[in-house]
């Protein structure tokens, strides 16, 4: 009766502060592809370890590298993890957990075995073999974030298409004939889509401190490649001496992150189709 | 008298304004007696029976009077209502499986309005429970305290929630839907406890129910409401067999008749329920009912009486039941 | 007659395992069905009555293949329906169709009206887009709804109302049989009066014949010719729905009779009688325990169905009544 008004109101707030820090990362990457107060990689050592001014507005890094510049260009670093690594996880865990639902029995049992079975290496570790087994580098940190989201989005999957399954519509389906492949995509995507957007922008936020992680113990962006993470690798030693260095790249980590989790709880209320009243 | 209610008006907060989910309801039930409420989805039953329970929502804006053995319980506070709740009005609730604690055994339950209105011992309160649920016709009684609600049938859950609404022998129990989750002979013995209880110990007894034969079964009153209006209101019997408004003949006109011939024409109330309280100008079931006039529309139905505890909320009341 | 019976069930049997949970409660298996059989002919509805535990909805998914017995077989037409191939079943579900409890849990929320009305069109393929469309307007049109309607989502419509949805989607392939579990519990009274009414007229303007099934006597009355009941996975009673409801031959038959409230007349209840938390015994008669009429012979043997009175009544008692 009162409660959806108080929950859209509630999701309002949310989905659009959320909205408006995710969409300035974004206009981030978009401007650093264009320009930047500084070439990013621009090394300028007599005026290296500067605190911020009308020159440099965030500052200069121990090699005289423009701090806000890096920011910058580190923002896209993180959106091409966040992206591609949510990719992976979103394509071959919805199939898994499609798999998974429909199939049950043994082939359920196992594919959910495999899932406990990735999620109990603890994903740094996991992330770390695969770098240092295949090398350090951009590419290789997204392939093992990536590979730790399969599990986490496939087991969602797998338990919010059972409750599809479960609904009577779906059982209409089965009745009218309808197979397997054409109940998955008419009635249990379109289903389960809200669920899983909202953990797709929450293994978002976390695919970038996943990379700020792995970039910090060097096995993620390489010189002359900068990410936030790196930036923070780099800020420990002057720490004491130039603090803004950790500061920048450490809020740019923390918005970013704030943005998405807040932009998954304002798309759980907006898209749950219980709080929508009929007209 | 022990219940009387004055001019009960409930409203909810809604997108466009208050909604007025009870209007203005006046009856009144004496002790020992059995009031059926009766409506279908809409019509504000439930509310009404919370709002004797005072277990309205939050949000919602209770207004009129409702004097319980003469104490006035609108704008009561919250610890002087749960002092009579359990206590001299109970309630019975529609789903047992939801209305029971599933991680609290059915004997301790029953148990716990015993420690909480009539301070006894645990112990006390435990030998207490299982004499109760014996006395709701359980059989092994003993079993049953102990088991937890998911071992018991719809059934006997019910009548554990029912061993625990009498446990402080209270003057009133409100009964909403008691039945209608249960299967149609496990609602027979149902009511006819409820009916055994009320004769042993004359507590009066709130039966809402969407049913109208069931309601013929077990009450001696029986108020009609729609939209959050009571339509009609009077004694069981003269009230199905001669219904004065067009609503209450319109709901036994719905019913399939057993022994009529198959397939049948049903007269049915074309349209539906309404379901927000808009235009509140006329009367809520004008354009349905099929006794409509214009003065349906723009002026609210008044209250014709048919001797002196019966009446009926029409513009056309005495023509009901004549040739349509 | 030459034409086979338009739905066949012969001897079926299904059991669910449950699984127990706590060391005290049931952990054995339990027959959903313990060998139901009974035949429809086309043009005269079948009813259904059973309360909970029956075993009814288990029989209306297996009627329309949407579950495997464990044995016992279904026909249509005289195809049993367990030994097609997936491609031959796909096809032969145009003409069986089903409509479901819960209005508002049988229809999608997330698709428009048109969607839902013409998913069994779907299932079959080979309609045009235009075809599919005009189709749907028809079905629409045929249970009381307006062709604009087919754009709206579920949650626009009333309950009544999405349950005329479920039918026109039921219809649309232009089925023999429409299976109908309790399609008017979960209405309002002034509503169901409308979708019986609805019903009745399909079965004579659309040639539809119901499997309905229901725990609402009046209900089944209304629209079957031949009615059986159900109790604990057995059929206890079958025969033409008005001589069975006035003249009952098996004791749980009574008993639901009678203990369906009704306005024209007081209640026969056993009062006070005890709670029946009674576990179906595993000889002898399922419905002994709790029959008034129970001797040694029903504890001991299991009646069978067998012909009682004359015009088609098949009773399972060892003491029929009257």
């Amino acid at each position: 009766m009162n409660l959806p008004v108080r929950f859209r109101r509630r999701g309002g707030a949310s989905l659009w502060f959320g909205a408006a820090l995710v969409a300035a990362l974004i206009a981030a990457a978009a401007v650093s592809l264009f320009w930047t107060p500084y070439p990013p990689a621009a090394i300028d050592v007599p005026h290296k370890l500067a605190p911020p001014s009308w020159a440099h507005w965030f500052g200069t890094d121990s090699l005289g590298r423009d701090v806000a510049s890096q920011v910058l260009a580190g923002s896209r670093i993180s959106i091409l993890v966040g992206v591609i690594a949510v990719g992976i996880g979103l394509a071959i865990g919805v199939v898994l957990g499609l798999l998974a639902a429909f199939a049950r029995g043994l082939i359920e049992d196992a594919i959910m075995k495999l899932s406990d079975f990735v999620f109990a290496f603890p994903a740094l570790l996991s992330a770390i073999m695969l770098t240092s087994t295949y090398g350090p580098g951009v590419v290789n940190a997204i392939i093992a974030i990536g590979v730790y989201n399969v599990p986490i989005i496939a087991k969602l999957t797998r338990v919010t298409a059972n409750g599809v399954l479960a609904r009577e519509y779906a059982l209409a389906a089965r009745a009218a004939g309808r197979g397997p492949i054409a109940i998955a995509f008419d009635h249990v995507l379109p289903n389960i889509a809200p669920a899983l957007i909202v953990q797709a922008t929450i293994q978002f936020a976390i695919a970038i401190l996943a990379e700020a992680a792995l970039s910090y113990l060097g096995l993620g962006a390489q010189p002359p490649q900068t990410s936030w993470g790196k930036m923070l690798a780099d800020a420990q030693n002057v720490l004491y001496s130039a603090p803004w260095l950790a500061l920048y790249p450490g809020v740019a980590i923390a918005l970013s992150v704030l943005g998405l989790n807040l932009l998954g709880d304002g798309l759980r209320d907006a898209l749950d189709p219980k709080l929508k009243t009929r007209s | 008298m022990l219940l009387e209610i004055s001019g009960l008006a409930v409203d909810l907060p809604a997108p466009g304004g208050l909604q007025r989910i009870v209007d203005r309801a006046s009856f009144s039930l004496a002790e020992g007696e059995s009031l059926g409420v009766v409506g279908e989805s809409g019509s504000g039953k439930t509310m009404t029976a919370l709002a004797l329970m005072g277990l309205t929502p939050e949000s919602a804006r209770v207004t009129g009077s409702i004097r319980f053995e003469g104490r006035e319980l609108v704008g009561l506070d919250e610890e002087a209502m749960r002092e009579l709740r359990g206590d001299r009005i109970a309630m019975i609730f529609q789903e047992p499986m939801t209305a029971l604690n599933p991680l609290h055994s059915v004997g301790a339950q029953v148990a716990e309005p015993l420690m909480l209105h009539r301070g006894l011992t645990k112990r006390d309160a435990q030998q207490r429970a299982i004499e109760l649920l014996g006395r709701v016709r359980l059989a092994e009684p003993e079993r049953a305290a102990r088991s937890y609600p998911f071992a018991l049938s719809g059934g006997e859950r019910q009548r554990a929630m029912i061993a625990m609404a009498i446990g402080c022998s209270p003057r009133l129990v409100i009964a909403d839907e008691p039945t209608t989750a249960l299967d149609v002979t496990v609602q027979a013995r149902i009511l006819a406890l409820i009916d055994g209880l009320r004769a042993e110990s004359k507590m009066a007894v709130l039966l809402v129910s969407h049913d109208l034969a069931v309601i013929a079964g077990h009450c001696d009153r029986v108020i009609v409401m729609y939209s959050g209006l009571i339509m009609e209101s009077g004694p069981v019997e003269a009230v199905l067999r001669e219904p004065k408004n067009p609503y209450t003949l319109a709901l036994l006109e719905a019913r399939p008749r057993p022994g009529a011939p198959r397939g049948a024409r049903l007269r049915t109330i074309p349209g539906a329920p309404p379901v927000t309280h808009e235009n509140r100008a006329g009367c809520p079931f004008a354009g349905r009912c099929a006794l409509t006039v214009n003065v349906c529309r723009t002026m609210p139905p008044p209250e014709v009486a048919f001797g002196a505890n019966r009446f009926s909320r029409c513009h056309r009341a005495r023509e009901v039941g004549f040739a349509q | 007659m030459s034409e086979p019976p338009l739905l066949e069930v012969a001897s079926l049997v299904k059991t669910y395992r449950l699984a127990g949970v706590g060391p005290f409660s049931r952990k054995s298996a339990r027959p959903a069905l313990a060998g139901v059989s009974f035949s429809m002919r086309r043009g005269l509805s079948f009813g259904i009555v059973g309360e909970s535990g029956s075993g009814k909805s288990t029989l209306a998914r297996i009627a329309l293949a949407l579950d495997r017995p464990d044995s016992g077989a279904v026909r249509l037409e005289g195809r049993s329906l367990f030994d097609l191939r997936r491609s031959e079943l796909r096809a032969l579900r145009a003409h069986m169709q089903m409509v479901f409890q819960d209005p508002y849990g049988s229809l999608d929320p997330r698709q428009r009206v048109e969607k839902i009305v013409a998913e069994p069109l779907a299932a079959l393929g080979g309609a045009s887009r235009a075809e599919r469309r005009a189709r749907v307007q028809a079905s629409l049109e045929a249970v009381g709804l307006k062709a604009s309607d087919a754009s709206k989502h579920p949650h626009e419509f009333s309950g009544g109302q999405r349950q005329r949805i479920a039918i026109a989607r039921a219809l649309i392939t232009r089925p023999k049989l429409v299976v109908a579990d309790e399609p008017v519990s979960a209405l309002d009274v002034s509503v169901q009066a409308q979708a019986l009414n609805l019903m009745s007229d399909l079965q004579i303007e659309a040639g539809v014949t119901f499997l309905l099934i229901s725990h609402d006597l009046a209900v089944v009355a209304h629209i079957c010719e031949t009615t059986a009941v159900m109790y604990r996975g057995r059929i206890v009673e079958t025969g033409p729905t008005e001589a069975l409801f006035a003249q009952p031959a098996h004791p749980y038959t009574r008993e639901l009779i009678d203990a369906t409230p009704r306005l024209d007349r007081p209640m026969r209840v056993a009062p006070l009688a005890p709670a029946n938390g009674v576990e179906a015994p595993s000889e002898g008669c399922a419905y002994a325990p709790r029959c008034p009429f129970a001797r040694v012979r029903c504890r001991d043997e299991e009646p069978t169905l067998d012909a009682a009175f004359d015009g088609g009544r098949r009773v399972a008692c060892h003491f029929p009544l009257a």
